[in-house]
């Protein structure tokens, strides 16, 4: 009875020392807003509808994107290019290209289904708003402005978040991108090994 | 003296409010004011020791316990009224004897002359602050344990005979069984009903 | 300065002196919040508190804005006023012990005190069983089930702790010969009383964790089957003040222990140069850390565990100590 009474005692002050060596542990918090996380390098973001070198638009207005879409969040209404304004270098153009941002389930389907890959989607994420119309993206957002170039082909994206987006947090105890993904040719994203609290 | 006449007013006050209050925690409330003032009374007569007991065992303890059985049983919401008024019966017959009591203790102060603690000579430490002066916890102490031994010793007793008496009248009747003793008496009946029941079919 | 301090009417000393005091002790209630908040985050491998100002410096006065601009509400069942009245009666007796609680002691051996009481740790305990009132009646004046349960088991709580805590003080005050708080401190200057009665101080540390309603012992508000115990219908600034009153009371007992246990204001190992003061802030810090620290490390205790606990463990205990530091004095002592 005394023992195990002692034996208390002594649990307490192993408590005590394991929660006296995590305050001195690294915090693998990142503060968000102010530094971002670093993500895989094919996350799925927000849409982007890309350019042509001479800066026509890639896209066709072939809506297989549409039809390929398992949330139908995609709206194409394609029309013929007029001789005297070529806004695409094939026959037809998309007049009306709309995404419904809160019906996609970001999975990809309609970068695989464009024959111009002129659909892709970014590492951009932040598109919270106050109304649920401000979801519905059409062409005035989507398309890349014609001074910001083609926009980044899919299998060329850059891991993580685009410079424009703020400070990128340096990888703590997290997971190491570098070391723990790799991308195979398919896609498909390898978990290698992982670091930090949880290994 | 200003002092006096503050906390009379406000112990008196506090006494009235005790007794008319409605509901049972206001009356515990005004009990409280009503130690507290007498605490400061006891300190005004350079008696700190006495107060300071005063406020730990009656409002620290007793009337803390008070309170935790009021907000235990009545959950203090039903006001006293209820049921048959018993007052007014008890009320002038009361009042005559009391008033008769104070009449004699008015009476025998007007005559007697009271002994009056000597000043306190000038310390450092001020009144209280050395022993040999009234109301400091050293001589206090010599008092209760030397001149008062017998007092105090029954005043101990008289309280250990109301602890014994509660543990009786409320405490726990069942036997004491020790955890050991008492796991061989459940494995024995369990033995003895696999035995009498022909065991586990 | 002291040709002013003596100029002045008494009365007017001591006003200034409390302001000063309230307000020291008031800022201090802040930071031991904020404090305790990045001391828990960091043993939890979260950074804290900081988003306001740098560091989260300012984070006390946004969470007093914060509070102060809530909504005040009280139930249709609550007893409106002891409902207004509780709160206050636990920041007033929370404050009021400050009153006798020397901080350290000038060249002459005058302590640093608004009030120099002969029985001056008699004072703090009587003030101390009067801070119950304000968690019980509060607690009663809510009006509803949980506040209820957490008053009177606040009340059972403390009035079975506080017996072990006197008892742990008494085996201080027979060493020392007296009741008067600058007087037990200088009765350490030689050794502190934490090594001659380490039995009292342990004791002292456990109940002190008790009386102050702190995890593990905080079962009057206790979150997971009390909602909030005694103060859950309480919001806005009323819930403030039993706030400030549950952080000034550490502090108190912080002060307490240092006075007591670690020898006030007397420096260590000769280290005369620095002054008291700094001597007396530095112990306060450290036992507020350990409360911290405990309260970091420990789930909470069941509650016939706890009463067993300060009963039949914690009472015999103090109660020995009490007697073998009695028959020392006695025997070998003086």
């Amino acid at each position: 009875m005394m023992r195990k009474r002692l034996y208390n005692i002594g649990a307490i002050l192993q408590g005590l020392g394991i929660t006296f060596k995590f305050m001195f542990r690294r915090q693998p918090t990142v503060p968000y807003p102010s530094v971002m996380k670093q993500h895989a390098p094919r996350f799925h973001g927000l849409h982007e509808l890309r350019r042509y070198a001479d800066g026509k638009e890639r896209c066709i207005g072939c809506e297989l994107c549409s039809s390929a879409c398992p949330a139908n969040a995609i709206t194409v209404i394609g029309a013929e290019n007029a001789p005297e304004d070529r806004r695409s270098p094939g026959e037809r153009y998309a007049a009306r290209y709309e995404i419904d941002e809160l019906r996609c389930i970001f999975c990809g389907l309609c970068e695989e289904a464009c024959p111009t890959d002129a659909i892709v989607l970014t590492p951009r994420f932040e598109m919270s708003d106050y109304r649920r119309g401000s979801f519905i993206y059409s062409k005035d957002r989507l398309l890349v402005p014609p001074e910001a170039g083609v926009g980044t082909p899919p299998d060329e994206r850059p891991n993580g978040i685009p410079a424009d987006l703020g400070r990128v947090a340096e990888v703590k105890s997290t997971v190491d991108i570098a070391a723990g993904y790799s991308a195979t040719n398919r896609g498909e994203v390898l978990k290698t090994h992982r670091r930090g609290l949880a290994g | 003296m200003i002092a006096f006449w503050v906390i009379s007013i406000v112990m008196v006050a506090s006494a009235v409010a005790t007794v008319t209050a409605k509901k049972p925690v206001y009356s515990v409330v005004a009990l409280l004011l009503n130690f507290a003032a007498l605490a400061a009374l006891y300190i005004t007569l350079s008696a700190e020791f006495l107060a300071v007991m005063q406020i730990i065992v009656y409002s620290g303890a007793i009337l803390m316990l008070f309170l935790f059985v009021i907000a235990l049983l009545s959950s203090g919401v039903s006001s006293f009224n209820v049921g048959p008024d018993r007052m007014p019966k008890a009320a002038i017959p009361a009042a005559l004897v009391i008033a008769i009591a104070l009449g004699f203790v008015v009476y025998g102060l007007s005559n007697a002359s009271i002994a009056t603690p000597a000043a306190p000579s000038g310390s450092a430490l001020g009144p209280v602050g050395s022993a040999d002066v009234f109301g400091s916890v050293s001589d206090f102490g010599k008092a209760l344990f030397t001149t008062h031994l017998l007092p105090f010793e029954i005043t101990a007793l008289i309280l250990m005979v109301a602890v014994v008496g509660v543990v009786l009248l409320a405490g726990d009747k069942t036997p004491f069984v020790g955890t050991r003793e008492r796991a061989r008496e459940v494995r024995r009946e369990m033995r003895e009903a696999i035995l009498r029941e022909g065991g586990v079919q | 300065m002291d040709a002013v301090m003596n100029a002045a009417p008494l009365w007017v000393v001591i006003l200034v002196k409390s302001a000063v005091l309230l307000l020291v002790v008031v800022t201090t209630f802040a930071y031991a919040m904020l404090f305790e908040r990045k001391i828990l985050a960091w043993m939890q491998l979260r950074p804290g508190p900081n988003r306001v100002g740098p560091w989260g410096l300012l984070q006390p006065a946004a969470d007093a804005a914060k509070l102060i601009l809530k909504e005040d509400l009280t139930p249709k069942t609550a007893d409106p006023l002891i409902y207004r009245l509780a709160p206050f009666i636990s920041l007033l007796t929370a404050f009021s012990v400050y009153a006798i609680i020397p901080f350290g002691a000038s060249a002459d051996g005058s302590a640093w005190a608004i009030g120099n009481v002969n029985a001056g740790i008699l004072f703090v305990m009587a003030i101390a069983s009067l801070g119950i009132y304000g968690i019980s009646l509060g607690g009663w004046a809510s009006g509803s089930k949980f506040p209820l349960l957490g008053s009177v088991r606040s009340t059972a709580q403390m009035i079975s702790y506080e017996l072990s805590m006197s008892l742990s003080f008494v085996g201080v005050l027979i060493l020392a010969g007296t009741t008067s708080l600058d007087g037990i401190v200088n009765a350490q200057q030689r050794w502190w009383f934490l090594l001659p009665q380490f039995v009292g101080f342990v004791i002292y540390v456990i109940t002190a964790v008790a009386e102050t309603n702190r995890t593990p012992f905080d079962l009057v508000e206790a979150e997971t089957e009390l909602v909030g115990g005694f103060h859950t219908e309480y919001s806005g600034l009323r819930f403030g003040l039993f706030f400030i009153a549950e952080y000034v009371n550490m502090l108190t007992v912080a002060c307490i222990a240092t006075l007591l246990f670690l020898g006030g204001w007397n420096a260590p190992f000769g280290l005369g140069m620095v002054p008291g003061i700094v001597w007396f802030i530095a112990k306060v810090a450290c036992f507020m850390f350990f409360y911290i620290w405990l309260r970091g490390t420990l789930p909470r205790f069941r509650y016939d565990r706890l009463m067993a606990f300060g009963w039949k463990v914690l009472l015999p205990i103090a109660t020995l100590n009490l007697i073998a530091t009695a028959v020392w004095v006695a025997y070998w002592g003086k």
